[in-house]
């Protein structure tokens, strides 16, 4: 009589919640990545929300056009936008041999996936040398955490100094704020691009020693390649956010 | 327990990958190419050479719109999370309800900073 019920229950409740399966048939590791992510999407959008209101509330800002204007060891001045789109480039493409690298997991192809976790860390550490040129382009020109070119300086040598950073009015206070901001959100993305390249170093070293070939299967290389694209994704909002607006 | 655990590694091999081949992922890529090159158009060209659009409301709005559409094409294609279960899905995105609400409260603080900072007057402290 009563396995009877029991077994009328059981029918009644077989969707995906109700146990005995996996009701995202996902693997915990890869769940609690996507958790992290997540909440790091949170920290960058309090960043930029940040910059955003910033923006919003001084009465002039500095100009993107006329800040990001040079390419280093081509041109000083008058190439707007041009390096950071190198930038982009380098890292949309690092994004696409991850993906490839994840394919080639699923594949379960050792040779490729070795392959393609070389060009997408060539791409990471081509990615943070261009940061690191453009970084010491601005800290030569005065601009680094908590200063800007006009620092120190008084009355109408702090317009000068500023000038050539504003099309519109000209406000120190504005352009320390740019300075703060500028520093700390590419900063903290550049931080993740290099855990994520020491990552996909890791992945690399795993691969080559057979790891994954004997635990017969790559779903670290997903994993890792999850963090990897969400750099990606950081930095097209950082880019539209910082160089485009 | 261990029969739990097969379940995910049988099902993981198969409808994992469902939807991305090589052709996709090179396709995903063109169109994230092609969308940084609009938005390089627009920047460079009809801004910054030709003086057609002004910086100002309508290049930012759609600046962001294409900025949202490459996060779409990353997020569901490259981070595959089209192809996960829809609870997942739902999971993931739905908290961004709150990223929403920050950005108009943050709108509407800084429009009153900007406002308020011009209206009061500072005055020499003597």
């Amino acid at each position: 009589m009563s396995t009877t019920t029991v077994s009328q229950l059981d029918k009644v409740k077989d969707g995906p919640w109700n146990g005995g399966k996996s009701p995202w048939n996902l693997e915990y590791g890869k769940i609690m990545m996507w958790f992290f992510l997540v909440s790091d999407a949170f920290t960058f959008s309090a960043f930029l929300i940040y910059y955003g209101t910033q923006k919003f509330a001084q009465p002039t800002w500095i100009d993107a056009d006329k800040i990001f204007q040079s390419i280093p060891g081509i041109a000083e001045s008058g190439q707007p936008l041009v390096f950071v789109g190198i930038m982009t480039f380098i890292l949309i493409m690092s994004s696409v041999t991850m993906v490839l690298a994840v394919d080639a997991g699923h594949r379960n192809r050792k040779d490729e996936v070795v392959k393609w976790m070389l060009w997408t860390i060539l791409g990471g550490l081509m990615f943070l040398g261009c940061q690191a040129i453009e970084w010491s382009h601005l800290h030569h020109q005065g601009f680094w955490f908590g200063r800007n070119p006009a620092t120190g300086l008084e009355g109408n040598a702090i317009v000068d100094a500023l000038a050539p950073y504003f099309t519109k009015d000209i406000s120190y206070t504005a352009a320390l704020q740019f300075s703060n901001l500028f520093f700390t959100i590419t900063g903290f993305h550049g931080f993740h691009v290099s855990i994520g390249v020491l990552l996909n170093i890791i992945i690399l070293s795993m691969t080559l020693n057979n790891t994954f070939e004997r635990r017969g299967t790559y779903l670290m290389v997903e994993k890792v390649g999850l963090y990897w694209h969400f750099v990606d994704l950081v930095w097209v909002f950082v880019f539209t956010f910082f160089y485009l607006i | 327990m261990s029969h739990h655990h097969e379940n995910i590694a049988a099902h993981d091999h198969h409808d994992d990958h469902a939807g991305m081949d090589k052709k996709g992922i090179w396709r995903v890529f063109f169109i994230l190419l092609a969308l940084t090159a609009l938005e390089f158009l627009i920047a460079l060209g009809f801004v910054h050479h030709w003086g057609i659009l002004q910086k100002g409301m309508l290049v930012n709005i759609i600046y962001i719109v294409l900025t949202l559409v490459k996060a779409f094409y990353i997020v569901a294609y490259f981070m595959h999370l089209k192809f996960e279960k829809s609870g997942f899905i739902v999971c993931c995105s739905v908290v961004f309800i709150f990223i929403l609400y920050f950005i108009v409260l943050m709108l509407i603080e800084g429009d009153f900073l900007h406002g308020a900072m011009q209206a009061h007057p500072i005055f020499p402290n003597k």
